[in-house]
């Protein structure tokens, strides 16, 4: 039971990192002068309307923005009664959006499900192309197939990928009939889940998949890559071939096992980079994830959205980088259970 | 030949001892690291065509008001959204050398846009080094002479004019002046706090090492890009564009060293054991001499490749940031300020030259992607 174990320390390691950055998220936004209400009374102030004023003060109270700054973040987290008892992130009140007067948990709503969704899709999409195009690489190392796909793999890790969205939408409109933008067709927002409306979402996914992916699968193509061609040197392929096995088969029995390793791990890394593209992509095709919102919010100040969501997108990554470090626990039991470090 | 007392026989032919060694071995053995890299570097013809090509770049940054034939904000109303303007040499069958047709711009009242018709009877030569706008040669000096500009009364938009009729090809060379340089100060930032942090953690080890350790576990797990993106919703809107500039540079650097520190400690932790860092110590060095003067140039310049590697990641980012409105701010000129306007697909279909800026910036992140690769693969010339 010692993976089950490890799973648990795991875990809690995830915890106590969470709640680092909370107070890393919590400092940021805080960082601007100011805040979205102080903000607004001066312009009522200005304007003159007192009305306004009155209501802004009273949000400020109600959400405990005239205390100290440690004060308003243990509110937050809910460590510590606000004005109506203990009501934070832990027990599930993510804080009212000033920008949208809604709370946060009904903006958000569906799209953190799509946003997860988008990014497994794209993880799936990372894994599935570079691997069997980083083993071809590999294998036929040197040949034309192996500049190909180098090049390819270079051309994606240079292109910012809101630019690939543009010219994929843009040329998958032009000869495929592909939708341009958002995650699926506006009759079905809002609609209960139906097999009409989960082809809609399948067939908006292809372009945002594709972009989010193709750098972190050309960069995980290229380490497959090299990881191969490291084993592929090595004495045991040699018998391998010596023994009459077939190429494919030995490839697929022996050095792509020991190269894999760092594939798995390598999720650790993804992951970040992955749903940093996800937001960025999202702002400029439409997704209804929360990348826009996101945008919007830290534009606004818009503090307790934006929060929120940063702690959302941190949330996402540590879970992701968790589960590869237990798996890479499974895969490969030389590596010891007291966590991985250098 | 002669035979001594005790009966061996002695060639008598002067003996030189240098003979023995072959001749490629004593070229190495005297040469210094650095030739030897260079040496090696040479034969990466992909990464050095793509080192000559960023190290012209850079030297051309402060001439770029020089080569550009107008300024980054000029406005050339009658030319809004212009289609880039071929550079012709024959006219009807006589060389006239470089010249253009003049465009005019047409309302077409159909589908209320701008058609430009080019007048072919009228060919304008190209001038050379002709006055036009003034700008401040590398800041400093003040100059009008442009290499080459527009014939009179004539328009040259190589690459077009976007839409307030400013000359894409100008901007796209101003631009290069931020998009370029912001890689090189967030760089070192990032690898002044790498070494700082990652040579601290390796060599002290203990709490210290823990803690660093924990810092750069949660930094790297983090997006970067959200973070990018609060951070620089932090930027005050009043600053000016250069202090922008400099804030936006810094927090690109300030997320990128997690990475730099990590291969530094790992560094640190196989270096330290060494018998030379404990005569050092023996002899009384101090931690700080011993970790700049026998540590530290041990594995400069892996630090260098692996500092090659992330400058694109730099560039990409200010790119992003600006097109999202959250890097720089006109009136500043950058790569990502410019694609800004080619946001949506009415733009790419309209005016497929106001995304041109793009090229510059996949040219010049493949150029440091097979830099960074050369050097990685020349640093070790022995292997």
């Amino acid at each position: 039971m010692a993976i089950l174990r490890y799973a648990f320390y795991r875990f809690g390691t995830m915890l106590m990192t969470l709640l680092v950055v909370s107070v890393l998220v919590f400092a940021i936004i805080n960082l601007p002068p100011g805040d979205y209400l102080s903000n607004q009374i001066a312009e009522l102030k200005a304007s003159g309307q007192s009305a306004g004023v009155a209501k802004a003060e009273f949000l400020r109270k109600e959400y405990a923005l005239d205390r100290p700054i440690w004060e308003q973040y243990m509110i937050w987290m809910g460590f510590m009664p606000g004005p109506h008892g203990f009501s934070g992130l832990i027990q599930g009140n993510f804080g009212w959006s000033f920008e949208f007067d809604r709370p946060v948990s009904e903006i958000v709503g569906d799209s953190l499900w799509l946003t997860v969704l988008v990014n497994m899709a794209a993880i799936v999409f990372v894994y599935a192309t570079a691997l069997p195009l980083g083993v071809i690489a590999a294998a036929k190392a040197r040949t034309w197939a192996d500049y190909t796909s180098a090049f390819v793999g270079y051309l994606g890790l240079a292109t910012p990928n809101f630019l690939l969205a543009l010219i994929l939408y843009y040329y998958g409109r032009k000869y495929l009939d592909i939708p341009i933008g958002g995650l699926m067709d506006p009759a079905f927002e809002g609609q209960p889940m139906s097999w009409a409306k989960i082809q809609s979402v399948l067939v908006h996914l292809i372009v945002p998949t594709i972009v989010i992916g193709t750098a972190g699968a050309s960069a995980m193509m290229q380490r497959l890559r090299a990881n191969m061609l490291d084993e592929l040197g090595k004495p045991y392929v040699e018998t391998a071939i010596a023994k009459g096995m077939a190429p494919s088969r030995m490839l697929a029995k022996y050095p792509l096992r020991v190269a894999f390793n760092p594939f798995v791990a390598d999720i650790g890394n993804l992951l970040p980079s992955m749903v940093s593209g996800s937001v960025l992509v999202s702002v400029v095709m439409g997704l209804q994830t929360i990348g826009p919102t996101l945008l919007t919010a830290l534009k606004s100040q818009d503090m307790f959205l934006s929060g929120f969501v940063l702690m959302f997108v941190a949330l996402l990554t540590l879970i992701g980088t968790m589960i590869s470090d237990i798996l890479l626990v499974m895969l490969d039991p030389r590596i010891r259970y007291e966590g991985r470090d250098a | 030949m002669t035979q001594l007392p005790d009966g061996r026989y002695v060639d008598d032919a002067p003996y030189d001892p240098q003979q023995s060694i072959q001749q490629l071995e004593r070229r190495d053995l005297d040469a210094p690291n650095w030739l030897l890299v260079w040496r090696k570097f040479r034969t990466h013809k992909l990464g050095l065509i793509s080192g000559i090509f960023l190290l012209l770049s850079y030297l051309l940054l402060p001439f770029m008001g020089f080569i550009a034939p107008y300024s980054p904000n000029f406005r050339n109303a009658d030319h809004l959204y212009a289609p880039p303007q071929a550079v012709r040499w024959v006219h009807e069958g006589e060389f006239l050398g470089p010249f253009i047709y003049p465009i005019t711009a047409e309302a077409d009242l159909e589908t209320f846009q701008w058609t430009f018709v080019p007048d072919t009877e009228n060919p304008q030569r190209i001038r050379f080094l002709c006055e036009g706008d003034s700008y401040k040669l590398a800041g400093l000096i003040e100059s009008d002479t442009h290499l080459f500009c527009a014939p009179e009364g004539a328009t040259l938009f190589l690459w077009g004019s976007d839409r307030l009729g400013r000359d894409v090809f100008s901007r796209i060379l101003y631009g290069a002046q931020l998009s370029l340089t912001v890689g090189l100060i967030g760089i070192s930032v990032s690898f002044v706090l790498g070494i700082f942090f990652g040579s601290l953690a390796g060599y002290l080890g203990g709490k210290t090492d823990w803690v660093i350790n924990r810092v750069i576990e949660i930094l790297r797990s983090l997006p970067e890009l959200p973070l990018w993106l609060a951070l620089s919703a932090a930027v005050p809107s009043n600053w000016s564009p250069v202090a922008v500039f400099f804030i936006i540079s810094v927090i690109l650097g300030i997320l990128d060293w997690p990475g730099l520190a990590r291969s530094v400690r790992a560094k640190f932790l196989s270096l330290r054991e060494e018998e030379y860092v404990r005569a050092a110590e023996m002899m009384g060095a101090g931690k700080g001499r011993v970790i700049r003067k026998h540590l530290l140039p041990n594995f400069m310049s892996h630090l260098i490749a692996s500092a090659t590697l992330s400058i694109p990641a730099m560039i990409l980012g200010e790119t992003a940031l600006s097109f999202l409105g959250l890097g720089l701010r006109a009136p500043a000129v950058s790569w990502g300020v410019m694609l800004n306007d080619a946001q949506n697909l009415a733009s790419i279909e309209l005016y497929p030259w106001t995304a041109i800026p793009m090229l510059p910036i996949v040219v010049v992140v493949l150029a440091f992607n097979f830099l960074g690769d050369g050097l990685r693969d020349s640093l070790d010339p022995y292997s």
